[in-house]
């Protein structure tokens, strides 16, 4: 039993760096833009997350820096696609090769400085990192620690996930937001400033990739700088959108799936003797499953927004 | 012309002139509209009429000339602006987001908070009363028919406080009871002294609604008449700038016998969902069976299933006896079956837009040649031949297509259908978009098919042409068939119902 709770607590905490990406997305997509420059986005938060942590000192600080990082990313991303009407798929895959590039690049030359020859979070900072012990709420037993034993980033990711559900759905700059995905001409003849909230959803969907990239770096390797520390999370939250019918909340339970899926090889009894490689392959050989059973499904409100992938030009008829 | 401004036009243009790279679009064009009128403007594709309308919305921005509203220079510089004035516009290509309902298109981008659904659906019934018109203000847009969509579009508008609307041809894909409907509503509208622009090239419908029309040509404003004082042949005489004969001849066939029937067919669509259910007419040769219904009523899918495109999920297609069903396109072109289909955006399907004639040609001809390389030479006089026979205009026979105006593109299509001597030809909205001149050629060339004992099929939008030009009409409505009359002896609101889904009895 209590072996089944710490396995549910640690999927929860698992998936967080991807719900991060897939949030990300689905607001990017939502204004009808593919950005497969998840991954690199993730990397660059995590890269400027991590030299701002080590040089500050302050949790809030690099979690701010992670965010005005991908944001960034998504900026670059922003200006070509949406000024420049530049291809989505060929900008946000150029993004993830840079991005990943980038932030190595960052960190082979700050070892090259370190006398250590490693890079590590100072120890104030991992500690704010760690995972939450309220006294009397986390002892209680199964409650406490399926609800409050997580690292603040879970918090902060299912927070942000009800965030931009209510935005979304309840508010009308969501209504507006998601009219610009279905259909930018209709949105521009209604009004909305199509490329203004391109913009804004853009960047704020790579400034959301960016806090998950600095789980990856601070939670995962625990405050050691290492190459490519998002391995591939940003794919999967690529492919979670889709199985999250782009709603955030249901991406939540996605990402938790995952997050167990990726958790899996360390809690299956010993008796079975299954390489470890295949449980390594397991998240990706789900979200191609995954990826063919939703290409089936049919509901126009739970798929993809109509315009997302083509870029607006108000002129062209 | 400072005398005239005094009496305040809800809407004056004066001058306008827009451009688009080196073509002039409107040449210093004035308009003026009067509230509490319908005023129609008439012009020929091309002549420059969307494109005013957009400068009017603000989607275009004039080069030269001013516009003003209600005796006051404006500045239209973008949607908002054009709303915030007052002006809405309804277009043709409806702007409407698919997977949101009725209420959430219409507060689309406006200003005011997010408001409670059933609050919403009380302001949007209160304008519905006052206009009389009708919508489900929940329905999701996807699940809507053409008249539905178009209403939204309009309750769109007056949300927005409207009182100029302008209508970008709005009767082309409703049914004629459809189109009562909406020129009730419109004339509502003028009587409570909104002014309103309606766009199109009906001219029996011109005299029907409007007051006054402004006739375009070739982007320049060529004179404003009083509906009252005119009749259709003064309008085309205007809009095309020489006398016209509207008449389409029907030549009468002795012998017909059938050549092709389809016996309960049903199609699918490529997404799964019943294209057309359970089919049973008969092709006649030397005769033109018109297909009448309103847009995605199964057309094209009747079209692609006879030419193999689509395979029918059961009955069967008999020609000349055979069943051809579960043949590849390729037999079905050689047994003698042609198809032109002109889709919405007209060079979507048949042409390859960045290749010439010569090789647009050679696609249906590439494997009649010897090896494996190809021979240009008869299909660069079969491209020849065309253009002197239908009087194609093209720099060169080996001007890649999408340079031709669609007049000259879909020429090329049906004459190349018709070069292969089909027995049985298929067209679907051949006249798609064609000014009058190049629309009588085409018909032209289908009687001339039927002469000669071709079994013609002819999908179209307009119902006047298809009276007059079809022997038979076929009327198809959601993916059935809900009567196949004979043209002379139905009446349009016949087949308006027809395509509404109500059966008639009488087959012919």
């Amino acid at each position: 039993m209590s072996m089944l709770i710490k396995f549910i607590a640690v999927s929860i905490a698992s998936g967080t760096p991807i719900l991060f990406g897939t949030l990300g997305e689905i607001i990017t997509e939502k204004v009808g833009h593919l950005n497969l420059g998840v991954e690199g986005m993730m990397a660059i938060g995590a890269c400027a997350g991590f030299m701002v942590g080590m040089s500050t000192d302050s949790f809030l600080l690099a979690l701010l820096a992670a965010f005005a990082a991908g944001a960034f990313a998504a900026l670059i991303y922003a200006v070509l696609t949406v000024t420049f009407m530049a291809n989505q798929n060929v900008t946000g895959l150029t993004l993830t090769i840079f991005g990943v590039g980038f932030a190595n690049f960052c960190g082979y030359y700050a070892i090259g400085k370190s006398e250590s020859g490693t890079l590590k979070l100072p120890e104030n900072i991992t500690a704010q990192m760690r995972n939450i012990n309220i006294e009397g709420l986390s002892d209680i037993p199964v409650i406490g620690p399926l609800l409050f034993s997580y690292n603040p980033f879970v918090y902060i990711g299912i927070v942000t996930a009800l965030l931009l559900w209510f935005y979304l759905r309840r508010t009308k700059t969501g209504l507006n937001t998601r009219a610009i995905g279905e259909n930018p001409a209709a949105a521009d003849a209604a009004g909305i400033k199509v490329t203004k909230w391109k913009y804004i959803n853009i960047c704020l969907g790579g400034g959301i990739c960016g806090i998950g990239g600095a789980y990856t770096i601070m939670i995962i390797n625990k405050g050691v700088w290492i190459s490519d520390c998002v391995g591939g999370l940003g794919w999967i939250a690529v492919a979670l959108v889709i199985f999250a019918g782009w709603s955030p909340v249901k991406a939540i339970f996605g990402s938790f799936i995952f997050g167990a899926l990726r958790q899996l090889k360390y809690y299956v009894p010993a008796a079975i003797t299954i390489p470890g490689a295949f449980y390594d392959m397991l998240p990706y050989l789900i979200t191609t499953i995954v990826l063919i059973a939703t290409s089936i499904r049919t509901s126009r409100e739970k798929s993809q927004p109509e315009a997302c992938g083509t870029n607006y030009f108000r002129e062209e008829r | 012309m400072a005398d005239k401004r005094k009496e305040n036009f809800a809407i004056e243009c004066v001058g306008i002139t827009k451009r688009f790279g080196s073509v002039l679009a409107n040449d210093h064009i004035d308009l003026q509209v009067r509230n509490g009128e319908v005023l129609a403007l008439l012009g020929e594709n091309g002549s420059g009429k969307t494109t005013l309308m957009n400068m009017l919305s603000g989607i275009y921005h004039p080069d030269e000339g001013s516009i003003f509203v209600n005796g006051e220079e404006a500045v239209i510089n973008s949607p908002t602006d054009a709303s915030e004035l007052g002006i809405g516009m309804i277009h043709q290509h409806f702007k409407l987001v698919d997977v949101f309902s009725a209420m959430e298109n219409i507060v689309l981008g406006t200003k005011e908070k997010y408001e409670k659904p059933a609050v919403l659906e009380e302001k949007i019934n209160a304008i519905c009363d006052k206009f009389g018109l009708e919508i489900d203000a929940r329905k999701k847009v996807y699940n809507m028919s053409v008249s539905e969509k178009q209403t939204v579009e309009i309750l769109k508008v007056l949300y927005r406080g409207a009182n100029v609307l302008i209508l970008d041809e709005p009767t082309a894909v409703l049914t004629p009871q459809e189109t009562e409907k909406l020129f009730r509503i419109l004339r509502n509208m003028k009587a409570q002294g909104n002014a309103v622009i309606i766009i199109t090239h009906k001219l029996n419908e011109v005299l029907e609604i409007s007051d006054r029309v402004t006739i375009l040509r070739k982007g320049q404003s060529i004179d404003t008449v009083e509906t009252k004082d005119c009749d259709a042949n003064q309008l085309t005489e205007l809009m095309v700038g020489r006398p016209v004969s509207l008449e389409i001849e029907r030549p009468i066939m002795d012998e017909v016998g059938t050549i092709l029937s389809c016996k309960n067919v049903t199609i699918k669509k490529a997404d799964g969902t019943i294209g057309v259910r359970n089919l049973n007419f008969d092709m006649k040769t030397g005769e033109i069976l018109g297909v009448a219904g309103v847009a995605g009523s199964g057309q094209k899918e009747l079209c692609e299933g006879i030419a193999g495109l689509l395979k029918a999920e059961c009955g069967e297609i008999h020609y000349e006896g055979k069943n051809i069903v579960g043949k590849t396109p390729e037999e079905i072109i050689n047994l003698g079956i042609s198809m032109s289909f002109v889709p919405e955006d007209r060079l979507g399907m048949g042409l390859v837009a960045s290749m010439g004639m010569v090789e647009n040609m050679l696609l249906k001809t590439y494997k009649k040649g010897k090896g494996p390389f190809l021979v240009r030479k008869p299909a660069r006089s079969l491209a020849e031949k065309l253009v002197k026979k239908l009087g194609i205009v093209t720099s060169s026979v080996d001007t890649p297509v999408r340079f031709m105006s669609g007049g000259n593109v879909q020429k090329v299509l049906l004459g190349r259908e018709i070069e292969s001597n089909p027995k049985v030809l298929i067209t679907a909205y051949p006249v798609r978009g064609l000014d009058i001149n190049s629309s009588y050629t085409i018909y032209d060339l289908l009687n001339e098919q039927k002469k000669k004992d071709v079994a013609v099929l002819y999908v179209g939008e307009d119902l006047d042409v298809l009276l007059e030009l079809c022997d038979r009409i076929l009327v198809l409505c959601h993916g059935e068939i809900t009567g196949i009359v004979d043209a002379e002896e139905t009446t349009k609101e016949e087949i308006g119902l027809m395509m509404t889904g109500e059966s008639v009895k009488k087959e012919a």
